[in-house]
């Protein structure tokens, strides 16, 4: 049963073969017995998603619900859900019982699916390794001395662990991309706009965005019908006509099923800063690729080595003001003792939040404060348009772009947590499509040295179908999504 | 350009971080490691590129002011039930005003 895909356990609820709360039961089990391991859950409350699981069955029994009712999906604990602790990976929000759901939570629930836990995270978003998280690092179910990569780090170990069907995720810098490449998972960003940010919980609001964490494109496909649309309660929600992100999987296989698809190969993917072995995986998934019908064109992102740069201002500057609002007032963590306001905020602060977190609210402040906002935020912004307009360009030659997600395989817990610029690094692949708001996904191209690695497609606005499709056609040619680490089948 | 502990000492002020001087001593390398990074935009010109905010330029929309959920009570109720100190429906603070 583990091994199923989504649809493949929808189709055993509907044919009895197993009930929502045995399927609730079996996977609580499995978490019982391997997240002291691996730390990738913060919560689990068997109570409510047992009620859930109940719920859904009725659904069932009576003939409704959706492709979704009564399957568990764990989110990551940056999502509000209504009656369980919102911590965000930080102390800051260690007895932050939410009173309200996110809309994904909420979309996820009315789509009949059972919360299976709060996944763990680096603290409000911010690292690539999670082991920024005041809950402790995640360990890689592939060698648990090594990072599952950040921030969705817990979703991506529970979900290869086997410890959930699928999951959710945040990707503000690549922190979707970056762990499904880490896990040997299929995770999407969709394009900026597409999926609400309510009540998930801010850190660079201009470049967050919520997207699936799942075995396989498929997978992710079903997952974002329920995650995406549109909502008035996001200044930035899309008003679009809902779309079906599965309707290109159906296609027939056919000898070449992609045919006529130009893939743009960026020199700036493809120099140095990759690690050797992984560069090689790449290579020959795009070998698979023309195999496959497609036909590769050299394209470039001439400013992409600025996107670091320009990011580490902007993310930063906007999780200053983000951040503003933990100040140990209307929730969350308020210092023991102090003398007036100001103490009371700067005590709180000074103790709910880790150093990396602290780190960047510091650069945020230094570079909106006066007289260096035009040197600093207003050139990232520029630099952010800049980088837009090479994508664009890019695409006027190919449908989709590819290259590697992450630039090496899994790191060692410690190796880069003294150094933060080596951490930012680890982000270069991904950082320049949440600049641009694309959509990208990663998806397993293989193994190296045992731990896997990720390839990544990125698409135009909005054809967030076309690169499911072109994921899910690889995947019906190889078997890298499917492999699972041993000691968890 | 380089920070100095007195600068951010000044800026974890502005940020309402309390920081000791040994904490600011400690940053600042960090900090000014990713200043160097940073620091490469500074060679690029961008005369006439308009600043980019968002990815999708789409204008701010506008509703109606209304009430939009009903039970403000309740509601008040379960936001305060996780404040850190409330007192007659009012979250308390420190005296600000002698």
């Amino acid at each position: 049963m583990i091994e199923h895909d989504l649809r493949a356990l929808r189709r055993a609820l509907a044919a009895k073969e197993i009930s929502s709360v045995e399927l609730t039961e079996l996977y609580l089990q499995r978490i019982a017995r391997h997240n002291p391991q691996l730390n990738a859950y913060i919560s689990v409350d068997p109570e409510s998603s047992l009620a859930q699981a109940r719920a859904a069955d009725q659904r069932l029994a009576s003939g409704e619900g959706g492709p979704l009712t009564g399957i568990p999906i764990a989110h990551k604990d940056i999502f509000c859900s209504r009656g369980w602790l919102t911590t965000c990976g930080s102390k800051m929000l260690g007895n932050f019982v939410s009173p309200y759901d996110a809309a994904v939570i909420a979309r996820f629930a009315a789509a009949g699916a059972v919360l299976l836990g709060k996944t763990n995270m680096d603290e409000f978003a911010m690292g690539s390794s999670n082991e920024t998280s005041f809950y402790g690092p995640v360990k890689n179910p592939w060698d648990a001395s090594c990072v599952p990569g950040g921030s969705s780090g817990g979703s991506a170990a529970a979900v290869v662990a086997r410890l959930a069907p699928a999951a959710t995720g945040t990707d503000t810098g690549g922190s979707i991309r970056q762990p499904a490449a880490l896990c040997n998972l299929t995770g999407m960003k969709p394009t900026y706009g597409v999926v609400s940010r309510y009540g998930m919980i801010a850190f660079a609001s201009s470049l967050d965005q919520a997207g699936p964490l799942a075995r396989s494109a498929a997978d992710c496909a079903l997952l974002l019908n329920t995650m995406a649309g549109f909502d008035e309660r996001d200044s930035t929600s899309l008003d679009r006509p809902p779309e079906d992100y599965s309707r290109e999987l159906d296609r027939g296989a056919a000898d070449r099923p992609l045919a006529g698809l130009k893939i743009g190969l960026p020199e700036q993917f493809f120099g140095e800063g990759c690690a050797p072995e992984v560069m090689q995986l790449v290579d020959t998934a795009i070998g698979e690729y023309r195999r496959l019908g497609a036909e590769t064109v050299a394209v470039s992102l001439p400013n992409m080595d600025l996107s670091v740069a320009a990011y580490y201002v902007i993310a930063p500057a906007e999780a200053s003001s983000n951040l503003a609002r933990f100040d140990g007032v209307r929730y969350g963590y308020r210092a023991a003792q102090y003398e007036d306001l100001n103490d009371l905020y700067g005590k709180s602060r000074a103790q709910g939040f880790g150093a990396e977190v602290k780190r960047r609210i510091l650069i945020g402040t230094y570079v909106l404060s006066h007289g260096y906002y035009d040197a600093y935020y207003l050139q990232a912004q520029r630099i952010r348009r800049l980088i837009a307009n090479d994508f664009a360009e890019a695409f006027r030659q190919c449908d989709v772009i590819v290259g590697p997600t992450s630039p090496s395989t899994a790191f060692k817990l410690g190796e880069k947590a003294a150094d933060p610029v080596q951490m930012y690094l680890s982000d270069i692949y991904t950082i320049a499509v949440n600049l641009a708001g694309l959509p990208a996904i990663s998806l397993p191209c293989g193994f190296a040295g045992g731990l896997p690695a990720g390839l990544q497609l990125i698409g135009d606005y909005f054809t967030e179908a076309r690169l499911l499709d072109v994921a899910h056609r690889y995947q019906q040619a190889s078997s890298w999504h499917l492999q699972c680490p041993a000691g968890f089948a | 350009m380089s920070l100095t502990p007195e600068q951010v000492r000044r800026v974890a002020h502005l940020a309402r971080i309390e920081i000791s001087d040994a904490e600011a001593a400690s940053t600042v390398g960090h900090l000014n490691d990713i200043f160097t990074l940073i620091e490469k935009m500074q060679a690029v010109d961008t005369r006439g590129v308009e600043p980019m905010a968002h990815a999708q330029d789409v204008g701010q929309r506008l509703r109606a002011d209304r009430v939009s959920e009903a039970g403000e009570v309740a509601q008040r109720d379960a936001f305060q039930a996780i404040a850190p100190e409330t007192a007659a429906g009012l979250y308390l603070v420190p005296k600000v005003i002698e």
